[in-house]
């Protein structure tokens, strides 16, 4: 059988869409007007909208990609990157089967999820100076040993 | 024991640090959870804070006449690392499925755990109970219904978890042999939150123990008790097929044009419209698809008596006592086999009653 006699069968896919996609990119355009003037931060989280298969990807596609794009190793990866829209971003969290487990949209001049957090900072701290204070305290003996030799 | 004690008194956000996760981490999951429990992400913060300081409540989580399948169903969860955090967030002193004790030694730590949490554990309970017969179903030799009085007794609250529990399920479909009922059914002075569905989707239970553990309350309800977080939009009114159905464009059949367009599955009998659950937006297989995406109605699981429902392939507005009509709706459009077949099964069988006369032996000896 010829593959143009197969039947065209494809359930997952609609030829209309169910219209959310165009409110979606407005409401990202008030939320950037918003950023620029208040200087507010908005997020949309993009699985609590019924969107139809292939809209998701018609949002991403139509804010393409920026200059910024970063990767984080939290509790799985994530990816984070500025769309071709300054002020814009697109966040997705992974999870270590690398499914997807959530994907926001944010409008912000920088995500807070890649900022340093103090409390990590702060462990950080602790572990450099426990760090440098065995070494110095390992130096501090084989010095005595040369010593002693 | 003194160990699991001191582990029981950290707070969340001190187990998570004690097992090496960043705080950006913790971010993270706070992230997804909001998404989870369908939070504005404006919440993300409120919700960093309150679980940064929750403490793990003690859960017992009885399994009744029901068939694993909403253990499955959390146990099989996508998120496998978001999950197994929340699972790290409470404590589960009892799930006769999953833990390594069995016999007197798993009931003795349900009693310990009732116990030590008087007044604060959470009871899960999957499975309906049969009153009609303490015999149909008995773990360790006490009936469900007993140990469902019992260990509710000292409850800070109940959830049900799968229709069986919510509402009666399966086994409490016609002509339901073991008189089995709901949870809300024997319980009445405690509050008890329905977590329908058959089984319900992962995120929504665990969603439901995060919103406990973050707020530390029980979840605004809807009219049959079920969070309205999750239940509160029906799945036609969020499913991505809706337009069609506004415009008036509807499958008939399973494979014509309107079946390969995506176009509204009312038709072939979706009960969508009168089913309030999640499926639409959270989805299944970590957010891949859902029963209607993949062509198929929604069954209307997560509503009382579901399976007495009048049959899952026809349209709500049918009347369900016109058997013939139905079935030559059905065998006309080659939508609901089951049904036909069905039908033409039982004329059968009315037709080899009717025919039937009993053989003597010397019939058989012509």
């Amino acid at each position: 059988m010829n593959e143009a006699d197969l039947p065209q069968f494809n359930i997952q896919i609609g030829n209309e869409l169910t219209w959310n996609v165009k409110p979606i990119l407005h409401e990202i355009r008030h939320g950037l007007r918003k950023l620029l003037e208040t200087g507010e931060s908005s997020i949309i989280d993009l699985r609590s909208i019924p969107l139809a298969p292939g809209e998701e990807e018609t949002i991403i596609d139509t804010l393409g990609c920026g200059e910024v794009h970063a990767k984080l190793n939290a509790l799985g990866p994530s990816e984070i990157y500025e769309t071709r829209f300054a002020g814009v971003w697109l966040i997705t969290h992974f999870n270590e089967e690398s499914s997807i487990i959530s994907r926001f949209i944010e409008i912000t001049v920088f995500p807070d999820i890649l900022k340093s957090q103090s409390d990590d900072m702060t462990f950080a701290l602790d572990l450099l100076e426990n760090e440098l204070d065995d070494g110095a305290e390992s130096d501090k003996t084989e010095l005595h040993a040369e010593t002693n030799t | 024991m003194t160990k699991d004690l001191s582990r029981k008194d950290k707070t969340l956000g001190e187990a998570l640090r004690s097992q090496g996760i960043s705080r950006r981490s913790f971010l993270k999951f706070c992230a997804a959870t909001a998404s989870m429990m369908a939070l504005p992400p404006s919440m993300i913060p409120t919700i960093a804070h309150a679980l940064e300081k929750a403490r793990r409540p003690s859960v017992i989580w009885l399994s009744f006449q029901e068939c694993t399948g909403c253990t499955e169903s959390l146990t099989r969860a996508h998120t496998a690392t978001i999950e197994s955090l929340i699972f790290d967030s409470i404590s589960l002193d009892y799930h006769h499925t999953l833990q390594a004790a069995a016999g007197h030694a798993a009931e003795a730590a349900r009693e310990a755990a009732m116990e030590e949490n008087d007044g604060q554990y959470l009871v899960v309970v999957d499975g309906s109970i049969p009153l009609g017969n303490p015999g149909y179903s008995t773990i360790a030799g006490i009936s469900n219904y007993d140990m469902l009085i019992d260990t509710a007794k000292g409850a800070a609250a109940i959830i049900t978890v799968g229709t069986c529990a919510a509402f009666g399920g399966i086994p409490h479909a016609k002509p339901n042999p073991t008189g089995a009922v709901s949870v809300s059914d024997i319980i009445k002075d405690k509050p008890i939150i329905n977590v329908p569905g058959c089984p319900p989707i992962p995120v929504v239970i665990t969603g439901v123990l995060t919103h406990f553990l973050t707020f530390g309350t029980i979840p605004d309800l809807d009219n049959l008790g079920r969070p309205k977080t999750f239940y509160g939009q029906s799945i036609h009114d969020r499913c991505y097929r809706r337009p069609f159905y506004d415009k008036g464009l509807f499958a008939e059949t399973f494979d014509d044009e309107g079946a390969r367009k995506g176009w509204c599955l009312y038709k072939l009998g979706c009960k969508g419209p009168t089913t309030y659950n999640a499926c639409a937006t959270t989805k299944w297989n970590g957010g891949v698809s859902f029963p209607i995406e993949a062509g198929h109605p929604c069954l209307g699981c997560s509503e009382p008596d579901f399976w007495d429902g009048g049959g899952f392939y026809k349209a709500i507005s049918m009347p369900t006592e016109n058997i013939t009509k139905t079935a030559i709706y059905a065998a006309a459009a080659g939508a609901a086999a089951g049904i036909a077949i069905g039908a033409t099964g039982r004329m059968k069988k009315a037709g080899a009653r009717k025919a039937h006369q009993k053989v003597t032996i010397d019939d058989l000896e012509k």
